[in-house]
C-alpha cells in the first residue's frame, strides 16, 4: 500500500465527501474453530463475543494477561463455531504465535493463519454503497453497521462487511488473493463517475485520526491499557473471565492514573507522535498521534495524560521543535459523520 | 521549469533578488516532495539571520521540513497569506514567497545557482 496514489488531501477529501478505495490486504487473518470456538475467543479477547450472531463483528482487544493490547482487532463470527479475527499486519505472527498458546488448555479449539487466503479491500465513504451496489446482487442496504455478508462482487467470491477505519459509512470486501486485482480495478472503474479515488497510507491515517480511532503502536500497546486507551467498550465485564479482567477490574476499581485524550492546538503548529506535553516545566504526558486535518482544517492530535488533565478545557503545553505550544483537550470524536 | 530570473540552492529553496531585497519561496521540487503543505512558521519580522540559518520550517501533513535562508540579511516582511492559504506553495512555487529579505551581504550572491545549475543538481 502506497502512502498516496495522488495526494493525501484529496483522497482524504475524497472518502469524507465521496468515496475512497483501500487496499489493506496487508492486514492479518487468523481463524478460530471448533466446538469450543467461542469459549477460546472469549479467553483471548476483551470484547463480549457471545454477543455476536453469525454475520456480526465486533471490536475488540487481544489482551495480555496484564490488560494491556497485543493487538486491536475486528472479531467475525463466520459460524456458530467459526471466527475470524482480523489482526494489524505487524501483529499477525505474534498474534497468532499467542493464540494458539492460549488455545492450548481447550480440547477443541484450534487457530489457522489464514491471512495468505485473502486479500482485502475497503471501499469508504458516502458514495460507497451506490458504487457497490452496481457490481453485486446482494442488497446492500440490508447489511448494517459492523455486520457481514457473503456474495459475488463482479463475478468474484467475497465476503462483504460494513466497516471501516475511516470513520465514513463503507465496506471492507474479503477476496481471494488471485481476484483482488480484478475486483480493485472493476471498482475503481465503476466508481470513477462518482468520483472515487484510490486511497495509500497517509489518508488512511488521517481520516481514522479526525474519528479518533486508535492505532496500534501510537495509542494503544502492550504498555498501555483498555481503560487508559479509553475503550472500555470494548470490554465485556459479564464475562466470567478473559486474559487481563482481573488487573483492569482492580484499575477501575482504583484510580487511573493517565488516559489517552484528543486535544486541539490553541498556538499555531502542528503537534507529532512523540512529542513530550508540560505542565509548565514539569513534562507530563506524549502525544501519540497528531496532525493538521485536511478535512477540518484544525491541527489535532491525541495524548496520554495524568487524569487530573484529561477534562475538556484542560490547557497543557506541546513542545514543538523547540517551541512551546498551547493545546488544549476537546472531546471525541473530532469528526463525526452526519446522520443519515 | 525552473524560472531563469530566480536564484536556487542545494536545499531547494529559491531567492528572487532585486536591489538588494530577496524574496524567498521553496521550489517545485521541494514542494513535490513535501507534498501538502498545511502548516507553515513564519520568522519575526526585523529579525536578523545568516545564510544556511533555520528562519522558519513547513509542513506537510506527512513530514516537517526546516527553511533555510539562502542569503544573510534582515526579514523585512512574512507572507501572511500562508497562515490561511498554505496550499498556495503546492499550486504555485515559484510565485509564492515565504518571506523578504534585506541582503547585508551582497557577495553572497555569487555563490547560489542559477536555473541551470540547479536543473543539473536535480538530475
Amino acid at each position: 500500500m502506497p502512502m498516496e496514489y495522488s495526494s493525501l488531501t484529496e483522497e482524504h477529501i475524497a472518502v469524507r465527501t465521496r468515496a475512497g478505495l483501500f487496499d489493506v490486504s496487508h492486514m492479518g487473518e487468523v481463524e478460530i474453530a471448533g466446538s469450543q470456538a467461542l469459549q477460546a475467543v472469549q479467553k483471548v479477547t476483551s470484547n463480549d463475543a457471545s454477543k455476536l450472531e453469525t454475520g456480526q463483528a465486533q471490536y475488540s482487544a487481544l489482551t495480555t494477561h496484564s490488560g494491556t493490547f497485543l493487538d486491536d482487532i475486528l472479531v467475525y463470527r463466520l459460524a456458530d463455531t467459526h471466527f475470524l479475527l482480523v489482526l494489524n499486519a505487524i501483529n499477525t505472527e505474534k498474534g497468532f504465535a499467542w493464540i494458539s498458546k492460549e488455545l492450548e488448555v481447550f480440547d477443541d479449539a484450534f487457530a489457522v493463519n489464514t491471512s495468505s487466503r485473502y486479500a482485502l479491500l475497503a471501499i469508504q465513504g458516502p458514495q460507497s454503497e451506490n458504487i457497490l451496489q452496481e457490481l453485486t446482487t446482494i442488497d446492500l442496504n440490508t447489511i448494517k453497521y459492523y455486520e457481514f455478508t457473503t456474495g459475488e462482487i463482479a463475478g468474484a467470491r467475497t465476503t462483504i462487511s460494513r466497516t471501516g477505519y475511516t470513520g465514513e459509512d463503507g465496506f471492507e470486501i474479503f477476496v481471494a488473493p488471485q481476484s483482488a486485482q480484478l475486483a480493485w480495478e472493476t471498482l475503481l472503474k465503476t466508481g470513477s463517475s462518482a468520483g472515487l479515488l484510490p486511497a495509500g497510507l497517509a489518508s488512511r491515517d488521517t481520516l481514522r485520526l479526525e474519528s479518533s480511532m486508535r492505532l496500534y503502536g501510537n495509542e494503544i500497546t502492550e504498555d498501555t491499557t483498555i481503560l487508559e486507551a479509553g475503550l472500555e467498550w470494548i470490554i465485556g465485564w459479564n464475562k466470567p473471565s478473559f486474559n487481563g479482567k482481573e488487573v483492569l477490574a482492580k484499575q477501575k476499581e482504583g484510580k487511573l492514573n493517565r488516559k489517552l485524550v484528543g486535544f486541539e492546538m490553541i498556538d499555531r503548529g502542528i503537534a507529532r507522535h512523540g512529542y513530550d506535553v508540560y505542565d509548565k516545566d514539569e513534562k507530563i504526558g506524549m502525544v501519540t498521534s497528531g496532525t493538521q486535518t485536511p478535512f477540518l482544517k484544525k491541527a489535532i492530535g491525541m495524548a496520554y495524560v495524568p487524569t487530573e488533565w484529561s477534562e475538556i478545557g484542560a490547557t497543557f503545553f506541546i513542545n514543538t521543535r523547540g517551541r512551546r505550544l498551547r493545546a488544549h483537550v476537546v472531546g471525541m470524536p473530532f469528526y463525526r459523520k452526519a446522520k443519515d | 521549469m525552473y524560472p531563469r530570473d530566480l536564484k536556487y540552492t542545494k536545499d531547494h529553496e529559491w531567492i528572487n533578488i532585486k536591489n538588494e531585497t530577496g524574496k524567498i519561496g521553496i521550489t517545485e521540487y521541494a514542494q513535490q516532495q513535501l507534498g501538502d503543505v498545511v502548516f507553515v512558521e513564519l520568522p519575526k519580522i526585523g529579525q536578523a539571520i545568516k545564510r544556511g540559518e533555520q528562519f522558519g520550517s513547513i509542513e506537510s501533513a506527512k513530514a516537517v521540513s526546516d527553511l533555510y535562508s539562502p542569503v544573510s540579511g534582515e526579514v523585512l516582511n512574512v507572507n501572511e497569506a500562508l497562515i490561511e492559504n498554505p496550499e498556495l506553495v503546492n499550486k504555485s512555487p515559484h510565485e509564492t514567497w515565504i518571506i523578504s529579505i534585506k541582503l547585508t551581504e551582497l557577495d553572497e550572491v555569487k555563490d547560489l545557482f542559477d536555473s541551470i545549475n540547479y536543473e543539473a543538481l536535480l538530475k
